[in-house]
């Protein structure tokens, strides 16, 4: 205990506490932008996915491919093969970079379920009345299918979001300058393991948990299942 | 040359044939009344004609022009001449009235945005809704949502309305606004062909009544014909049975 | 790209690799039955417990699950030991396995034990059951239906996760694959094995778990 007391000053020194604030910044932004990425590249994977017409068979296999087996993959491996795998080609290529791509395969896998899942929720009829007045498939999806399951996907989404910032943690094992990283550094330089590993867990506590409870605002805020709605209407 | 002909058009859903051989004809201005029996196939011809449902046989020809469903372009030049409203009005719910009444002629048909938004408001001044333009449809009634729904087809300018059962869903008191804006449609000399268990408007209404069971016609006639000397055996049985209450 | 694939490296010690697969189902295992008697606990004490008992297991779940796994293994096994306590690298893991099942676990038997309505406890009571038996025939059946697919699901992430070991060096399976790849370099191949090895573990273990939960418990769960 008076360890720690001792090293406390020394711990909370401004280039300390630079460190962690920067570490922290690279922590939020590799989810943000990753998970943000992933969102966009899901979207794609699923128009393939739903391409109708047997030229697209090997396209719709591949997306289906893609996500079956990138959420059956630990983060970690997935980390470690992007790794590898960009090292074989690029040089010098940033560690960032390089982990913002496995986050962002990752978070592709794992939000293409949601994204379908908010896109077929969608009641046939919808799409009958559209296609009765000769909307296209893509004009169907943009004004139609699209705006109507923003409710469904974006809490799962964002609640996956949110979770993955804890997941970041992970990518400090190749060496980017995240939180769980300096961390690792911090206590290799001396400072007492309970001291700098228990501020680093107030410290994604404090990035976490404001998130998640925006996550279950969002859930609760957009949730009114579509049976209550139609309900309503046949009055 | 009659407005619309169906010959022979078969259909079914999977293995199970919902229409055997069905034909009709009829020329412009009429309207049409299809009754008869649930399951009968009435909603299945509706929906064929708009390529909603596969059909499996038979020949849709319009103003002479035939349309052949397996090909894209023939669908869509049948979709382009006809509009259907349905049961359950299906408004667009992310949208509210005037967009749902104006994006397919301003996006698909292309139209002006300003010359449709006045004549959106004309037609939803037509069916009694002038002042609900920017609401939402969860914020309407079933009678007003499914009056939208009848000025969103009219606004594709089409040569033949499809009704279908559209008064089914609504509670009695808001059918009435709803028939009375088919009343005028049929005044104004609109080709309509209605899908309907309000036998009471579709003798006021129709110009030809024509009677299914089974997915095939058991009987075509004025409404005079059919409900006051129906010849066929069904179609005696169907409108002893209806006509009672 | 110059790089010329050679798997035969690496499947020639596919036996190591199986090894430690073993390994991680064995702690996925350990981690999962150790964790969920606690979470059960932990659920019973945030549901019904006095408000004392409630804040302080709902500090703890809360904490838990907004904090990474692998931080709460690094205070183990670095920072313990400044207090006497020394935990080998398997005991860290373990623990950190152990602590994260009876959080998570927790808050999905809490939204179980939620989701039994009055209406259906006061159906069984009217019906003449008494207290034990509408536990027994209602409440109970109607918690597992909700519970076992979110366990089952936990326990899929709670494999995965299990590859956070090969940080302190234990060798599951991703740890023996990243030792064979330092030995001969061809990291490619055995982390594309690997990779490999966790889809088929995980699609056993998710049909495994779907048909034990038809068969056991009634529970209509997706197997693909």
């Amino acid at each position: 205990m008076e360890q720690i007391l001792g090293q406390l000053p020394a711990f909370f020194s401004l280039t300390n506490i630079r460190l962690l604030l920067e570490a922290m910044g690279v922590t939020i932004a590799l989810t943000f932008f990753g998970c943000g990425l992933g969102f966009l590249f899901a979207f794609f994977i699923v128009f393939v996915r739903q391409t109708p017409g047997h030229w697209a068979l090997p396209l719709r296999a591949a997306a289906i491919f893609f996500v079956e087996i990138f959420r059956r993959i630990p983060f970690l491996v997935t980390t470690y093969l992007v790794l590898f795998f960009i090292a074989a080609i690029v040089r010098n290529a940033s560690l960032f970079a390089i982990a913002l791509v496995a986050i962002c395969i990752y978070a592709t896998a794992f939000t293409a379920d949601i994204i379908r899942g908010g896109l077929e929720s969608v009641p046939r009829q919808q799409i009958e009345a559209a296609r009765a007045m000769n909307f296209g498939r893509w004009r169907t999806l943009i004004h139609v299918i699209i705006p109507q399951s923003w409710p469904v996907i974006l809490p799962p989404a964002a609640v996956f979001m949110v979770a993955f910032v804890k997941d970041t943690a992970l990518v400090g094992q190749i060496g980017v300058f995240e939180l769980a990283f300096r961390s690792r550094e911090l206590n290799n330089q001396g400072y007492s393991g309970i001291l700098v590993f228990g501020t680093v867990a107030l410290l994604y506590f404090v990035m976490s948990y404001p998130l998640t409870r925006v996550g279950q605002w969002l859930e609760k805020r957009l949730a009114t299942p579509r049976s209550q709605k139609s309900q309503r209407q046949l009055r | 040359m009659p407005h619309l002909e169906v010959r022979n058009l078969s259909a079914s859903y999977g293995s199970l044939p919902v229409l055997r051989g069905v034909d009709l004809s009829f020329e412009r201005g009429e309207v049409v009344a299809l009754i008869g029996p649930s399951g009968s196939g009435k909603s299945t011809v509706l929906r064929v004609l708009m390529g909603l449902t596969p059909c499996t046989g038979g020949e849709l020809i319009i103003d002479g022009q035939p349309i052949v469903y397996s090909a894209a372009a023939s669908v869509r030049a049948a979709r382009d001449r006809m509009a259907i409203v349905f049961q359950q009005y299906n408004l667009f719910q992310n949208m509210n009235v005037m967009r749902n009444v104006t994006i397919a002629p301003v996006k698909i048909k292309g139209r002006p945005r300003a010359e449709v938004e006045q004549e959106a408001t004309r037609l939803l001044a037509r069916v009694g809704l002038a002042d609900k333009s920017h609401a939402y449809p969860d914020e309407l009634s079933g009678g007003q949502q499914q009056r939208v729904a009848i000025a969103r087809a009219l606004a594709l300018k089409p040569e033949i309305l499809l009704l279908d059962e559209v008064t089914s869903a609504l509670d009695p008191e808001l059918v009435n606004e709803v028939l009375d804006t088919i009343r005028d449609l049929a005044k104004d000399g609109m080709t309509m062909l209605i899908v309907s268990h309000e036998m009471a408007f579709v003798r006021e209404v129709a110009s030809k009544v024509v009677m299914m069971d089974k997915g095939q016609i058991v009987e075509v006639g004025t409404p005079a014909d059919i409900f006051d000397q129906p010849k066929s055996d069904r179609a005696r049985e169907f409108v002893g049975k209806i006509l009672r209450h | 790209m110059n790089y010329t694939f050679q798997f035969n490296v690496i499947l020639d010690r596919l036996p190591e690799l199986l090894q430690g697969a073993l390994l991680t189902l064995e702690l996925a295992l350990v981690g999962f039955w150790a964790g969920a008697p606690l979470a059960l606990l932990l659920a019973a004490a945030r549901t019904s417990g006095p408000p004392w008992v409630k804040r302080l297991a709902g500090a703890y779940v809360t904490f838990l699950t907004n904090t990474p796994v692998l931080i709460h293994i690094y205070f183990l096994f670095y920072g313990l030991p400044e207090l006497g306590i020394l935990l080998d690298k398997y005991s860290s893991v373990i623990i950190g396995l152990v602590t994260a099942t009876s959080a998570y676990g927790c808050e999905i038997m809490r939204a179980g034990f939620l989701s039994v309505r009055r209406s259906e406890i006061e159906a069984a009571e009217t019906l003449g059951f008494s207290r034990l038996q509408t536990i027994w025939y209602v409440v109970v059946p109607h918690i597992v239906k909700t519970v076992y697919p979110a366990l089952a699901n936990y326990f899929i992430v709670l494999t995965l996760s299990t590859s956070m070991a090969m940080i302190l060096g234990v060798n599951e399976l991703l740890g023996t694959a990243f030792n064979l790849a330092s030995d001969n370099y061809r990291h490619l191949e055995a982390f594309t094995v690997a990779a490999g090895l966790y889809v088929i573990i995980t699609f056993a273990a998710s049909l495994s778990l779907a048909l034990i939960g038809r068969w056991a418990f009634r529970v209509k769960a997706k197997i693909f």
